[in-house]
């Protein structure tokens, strides 16, 4: 497969809400996401909990994924970075290694320049995350989170809980 | 591909409904958000066009209960069905860990399902996939519609594998959720044999 099944662990997860947390500081930014290229959150900081990041997480890859079309179309290996201008609110977007999206929103308690410097530093330390942890799904021990068989039952109670 | 998140004990899988346009995606979307618990579901989000044609897709995120101390979670996600949004479609094909091809039984669709089934498997490769090595159903939808093709039919022309199909009238329900149960089902036992 092109794009291996993404695994997070405890100790990564760490690291990288810690990050996540220290750009929203030095930032001065409301929020920052942590978003897989599919549309899955992965890290959240700042005042996520007022945000519906669910939506936000599909949407904001669903854009990523435009954009990355729209390069291909043009002969463009992929655009880095996305900035959409609210008038409260603003977005930047970009991607870390190839597979996770860092979302940055602020207002004008800062400004764009500085969430760019921020995120550079920040984007270096995750993608060096996100490589390690690829190496470690990669070399870690098969593991079977259901421990046996899926039944008809199993799928049942999902729907009917 | 799936998410697994072990620090939270979560996987997070991506269903796409794939189909010819009017076959019914947006509505089996639509019937499982109207008849799921509050808590489970998230919003439904539909990027359409003024005249409610999907325009990118429809995603309608669900988050279940547990199987063995994993809560699951799936991401719903509709194609836009008119061929000319083509490109759009290869997009929400990316990462995809299980499809629903929804037909529409209508003889007259019989050959925009022909055609929009063979663009799922040109759009698979584009993304490195074999629709046959994935989790997959087909729904053979519209079946209280009058002039519909036969199952039989459908199923030698549509479904020659013979994955898990099933008959419906996504309006009414009827089939929508036997669909999607069957495609979980398939995706999180893959989900065992790809870990």
């Amino acid at each position: 497969m092109l794009n291996p099944q993404l695994v997070m662990y405890d100790e990564e997860l760490k690291q990288i809400q810690a990050i996540a947390t220290k750009l929203q500081q030095d930032s001065r930014a409301q929020t920052i996401l942590l978003v897989d290229k599919n549309g899955q959150l992965i890290a959240a900081s700042g005042k996520a909990d007022e945000l519906d990041t669910t939506s936000l997480s599909s949407l904001v890859a669903g854009n990523v994924a435009a954009t990355g079309g729209i390069a291909k179309l043009i002969k463009e290996d992929e655009f880095t970075g996305q900035f959409h201008e609210g008038k409260g609110i603003s977005i930047h977007m970009s991607l870390v290694g190839r597979r996770v999206i860092l979302v940055v929103l602020f207002d004008k308690n800062t400004t764009h320049g500085l969430v760019r410097l921020r995120v550079k530093k920040a984007n270096l330390d995750l993608t060096r995350i996100f490589e390690e942890l690829a190496v470690k799904a990669a070399s870690s021990p098969a593991f079977d989170p259901f421990g046996g068989e899926i039944t008809d039952d199993d799928i049942d109670n999902l729907f009917n809980e | 591909m799936s998410f697994i998140n072990y620090s939270s004990r979560e996987i997070n899988c991506k269903l796409v409904y794939y189909g010819p346009g009017l076959c019914g995606k947006t509505t089996n979307l639509q019937y499982i958000y109207d008849k799921t618990r509050p808590a489970a579901k998230g919003k439904m989000i539909s990027l359409a066009t003024e005249t409610e044609r999907t325009l990118f897709f429809d995603f309608l995120p669900l988050s279940l209960g547990e199987i063995r101390g994993f809560k699951t979670r799936f991401h719903l996600y509709t194609v836009p069905g008119q061929v000319f949004y083509d490109a759009s479609r290869k997009l929400i094909l990316k990462g995809v860990d299980g499809v629903c091809f929804v037909a529409d039984s209508q003889l007259a669709r019989w050959d925009a399902n022909i055609e929009s089934l063979d663009n799922l498997r040109i759009n698979l490769k584009e993304q490195g996939y074999e629709l046959d090595k994935l989790p997959y159903v087909v729904q053979y939808n519209k079946r209280d519609l009058p002039e519909v093709a036969s199952v039989e039919d459908l199923a030698k022309e549509l479904n020659p594998t013979g994955v898990p199909s099933f008959e419906a009238v996504a309006p009414e329900g009827t089939g929508v959720f036997d669909t999607l149960k069957a495609l979980a089902k398939q995706v999180l036992a893959e989900l065992k044999k790809s870990s």
